[in-house]
């Protein structure tokens, strides 16, 4: 016992990072890796524990994950319940006291952001609901803007040594950004009141910021998969009022979709939701270009 | 015994408002301050094709590992009550409530707090927990992937090593997952247990490696060894067997899970397999108590090697399929293996004991499972064929659980 309690100590003391390493910042999902990448430049060195073709509800805390956690001076997540699956189970292993919540090592990105679609009964026959509210936050870019500010302060706190460079970086990615959203709501102008049907309640934020109705979800309730009789029910409804597009994201079986779509033939559109998600959605303003390209190209294929 | 089990989940229901309500801003549930509450309900249905008593060939049988009842029958209910206490530690307890007999009893199942703020990678448990040493050892039977437990888990260490201790673990900095623990323990849980308990009667050693393989694969291997030293260890539903000497478990593990594109959601394929060694050495002493009455002593020195390996397939969202295969082989030398007794029993190197299942489960959700499960259970002395089914439901209510790798 005492050999192997001197062994390990031994081995820590010889992986002690040195004091001028870069910042080491786990990333629940890739969007907080790239708004990292954005403020931290090179003063960071980022890493997205999930993919864009993940369902980020249900992640296992794999051995490689716990190794990276182990190691991470900040810890960047959506919260809101949204890693609940394997975000503790990660605390459980990984050993590491400076990014517990609570620590300047955590940050909560959803906790900068209004919550939309906050239960007010807490039931599971409701299926999969977060109690804190929707925690697909990125979905929408004005969303972005206030993440970002505090991050940003959040990096100055804890590599103080860099602290002007992470403001100054954030000063620049804030003008490019307010520059983008004016791009972005310009052209979504034609998007404002059009009827869609989605896969999961994922796009709240989105459908938010351009005003898009969801007439109908697949899921028969949050989590539980599309069911024949639901998608009967679905299709029936849409027939009765006329929805432009079935909207699924980059990890969701695009079956259920194209079923539907094919029915009462409209397009069937496949979103990134998080970087990385389709072809051009590598960073935070690809996500949004992408995203309104597939939904302004859908409705244009129609009349 | 707890008089009033009732009391207990009302308790909790108190304790979880309390911490909804202490959330900011909006509806909890039980995660953000106060404990995070959970309770377990678990029923089967079991069919033998067999009513032999369920000795297993080459190995006298630890406490707690009797068949689940045949017909309809409620399982442990657990109770599972997960806090940070302070800024220094983080306790987890697990009360069950199962049926003994007809009568109703509590068991503390684990009850342990850990640090969390130990420096380079270090934390420390302590109290009653289940070891880290092989891979299903910690995991609780509501996780497991087949209703019962693997043979050589049920032979070798009486289902789960379970006892009160410490234990040290240590993850190294690197992206090459890389755990090392070592665990000092009371001495009650098999294959130790016996006499009043002083000191410590049983270390365990264990090292986890594990990372990912390509896109949607991800990997751990793990070795572990247990050295127990028994008392007058007794097993035995109505005639005791004791045994006085050394045990000792060495247990190599893998698991390897994949899934398309990395994303269990819809389709994913976990293998595990395990391999043990044990090693006793000591005396035994057969029916002290003189119930037959037939008191019989033995010299007993053995070797007994095992493993499992099982596959699970998840096809579609919700529905899997599994089936995994058991088998134990025993080398002992007993001195006096007198018939009709245990002794005869673990001296029977005759048999090869074995075992095929088969598994197919449905998870509505996270919080409930029901699987059907047959066994084709040849692990009796000399072979007897048992043709068993079950069918079970799991399901969770409370807290949302997250679940280890």
């Amino acid at each position: 016992m005492k050999a192997i309690i001197s062994l390990c100590l031994l081995l820590a003391a010889g992986f002690v990072q040195p004091a001028t390493a870069a910042l080491k910042v786990f990333a629940c999902e890739p969007d907080w890796a790239a708004l990292a990448k954005e403020l931290g430049g090179n003063d960071v060195e980022t890493y997205s524990a999930t993919m864009a073709q993940q369902d980020v509800h249900k992640i296992q805390a794999r051995p490689s994950l716990i190794a990276r956690y182990r190691q991470a001076d900040l810890v960047i997540c959506t919260g809101s319940e949204l890693e609940i699956g394997w975000l503790p189970a990660l605390a459980d292993k990984g050993n590491n006291p400076r990014v517990l919540p609570g620590q300047p090592g955590y940050f909560e990105a959803s906790r900068y952001v209004t919550m939309l679609e906050v239960p007010t009964r807490l039931d599971r026959s409701q299926g999969d609901i977060h109690p804190n509210g929707n925690p697909h936050v990125q979905t929408n870019p004005r969303n972005i803007s206030p993440i970002a500010q505090a991050l940003a302060e959040r990096l100055a706190e804890l590599d103080g040594a860099h602290a002007a460079d992470y403001r100054q970086r954030y000063e620049k990615f804030s003008q490019r950004w307010s520059a983008a959203l004016e791009k972005w709501e310009a052209r979504a102008k034609p998007l404002k009141g059009v009827a869609v049907v989605s896969h999961h309640k994922t796009w709240v934020y989105l459908y938010d910021w351009l005003g898009i109705r969801e007439i109908a979800r697949l899921e028969p309730k949050p989590a539980i998969p599309p069911s024949g009789a639901h998608l009967e029910k679905v299709l029936a409804s849409v027939k009765q009022s006329p929805v432009r597009m079935v909207v699924y994201s980059a990890y969701e079986d695009p079956r259920a979709a194209e079923w539907l779509a094919q029915r009462v033939n409209i397009p069937a559109v496949q979103l990134p939701l998080s970087v990385g998600g389709a072809k051009g959605a590598d960073d935070l303003f690809g996500l949004y270009d992408v995203t309104l390209d597939r939904l302004l190209n859908a409705l244009g294929g129609q009349s | 015994m707890l008089r009033n089990p009732s009391i207990l989940p009302g308790a909790c229901l108190a304790l979880m408002s309390l911490s909804a309500a202490a959330q900011t801003g909006s509806a909890g549930s039980g995660t953000a301050f106060n404990p995070k509450i959970s309770l377990i309900l678990v029923g089967t249905y079991a069919d033998y094709g067999s009513t032999a008593e369920p000795d297993v060939g080459g190995v006298v049988l630890g406490p707690e590992t009797e068949f689940k009842p045949a017909g309809l029958s409620l399982g442990e209910s657990e109770l599972v009550v997960e806090s940070n206490v302070d800024t220094l530690f983080h306790a987890k307890a697990i009360i069950a409530l199962e049926n003994e007999d007809g009568e109703t009893v509590v068991a503390v199942e684990e009850a342990y707090a850990d640090t969390l703020t130990l420096p380079a990678g270090l934390s420390l448990k302590f109290g009653r927990f289940l070891s880290d040493i092989g891979y299903l050892n910690r995991v609780h039977a509501h996780a497991w992937e087949f209703v019962d437990a693997p043979l050589v888990y049920r032979a070798l260490l009486a289902t789960q090593l379970r006892d009160d201790g410490v234990q040290l673990r240590w993850v190294a900095p690197t992206d090459l997952f890389i755990e090392m623990g070592a665990e000092a323990l009371r001495g009650q849980g098999f294959p130790a247990g016996g006499d009043p308990r002083d000191g410590v009667n049983g270390y365990t050693g264990f090292l986890h490696l594990g990372g990912d393989v390509g896109l949607g694969g991800s990997w751990r291997l793990g070795l572990s060894h247990l050295k127990a030293d028994a008392d007058n260890r007794a097993t035995g539903e109505d005639v005791t067997t004791l045994f006085t000497g050394d045990s000792d478990v060495s247990i190599a593990d893998f698991v390897f899970k994949w899934a398309q594109d990395g994303n269990p959601a819809n389709r994913n394929l976990v293998f595990n397999a395990e391999y043990f060694h044990r090693k006793e050495d000591g005396n035994l002493e057969y029916d002290p108590d003189l119930v037959v009455p037939d008191n019989q002593t033995s010299t007993y020195s053995g070797k007994q090697d095992g493993y499992y390996a099982q596959l699970i397939y998840q096809f579609i969202p919700r529905w899997r399929v599994g089936v995994r295969y058991d088998r134990l082989t025993a080398d002992n030398a007993v001195s006096n293996p007198a018939a009709g007794t245990s002794l005869e029993t673990l001296a029977d190197n005759s048999f090869d004991p074995q075992r095929m299942s088969a598994m197919v489960d449905f998870s509505n959700s996270e919080f409930s499972r029901v699987r059907l499960q047959y066994n084709r259970d040849e692990s009796r002395p000399g072979g007897e064929d048992d043709d068993q089914v079950f069918l079970q439901y799991i399901l969770s209510l409370g807290a949302h659980a997250a679940h280890q790798f």
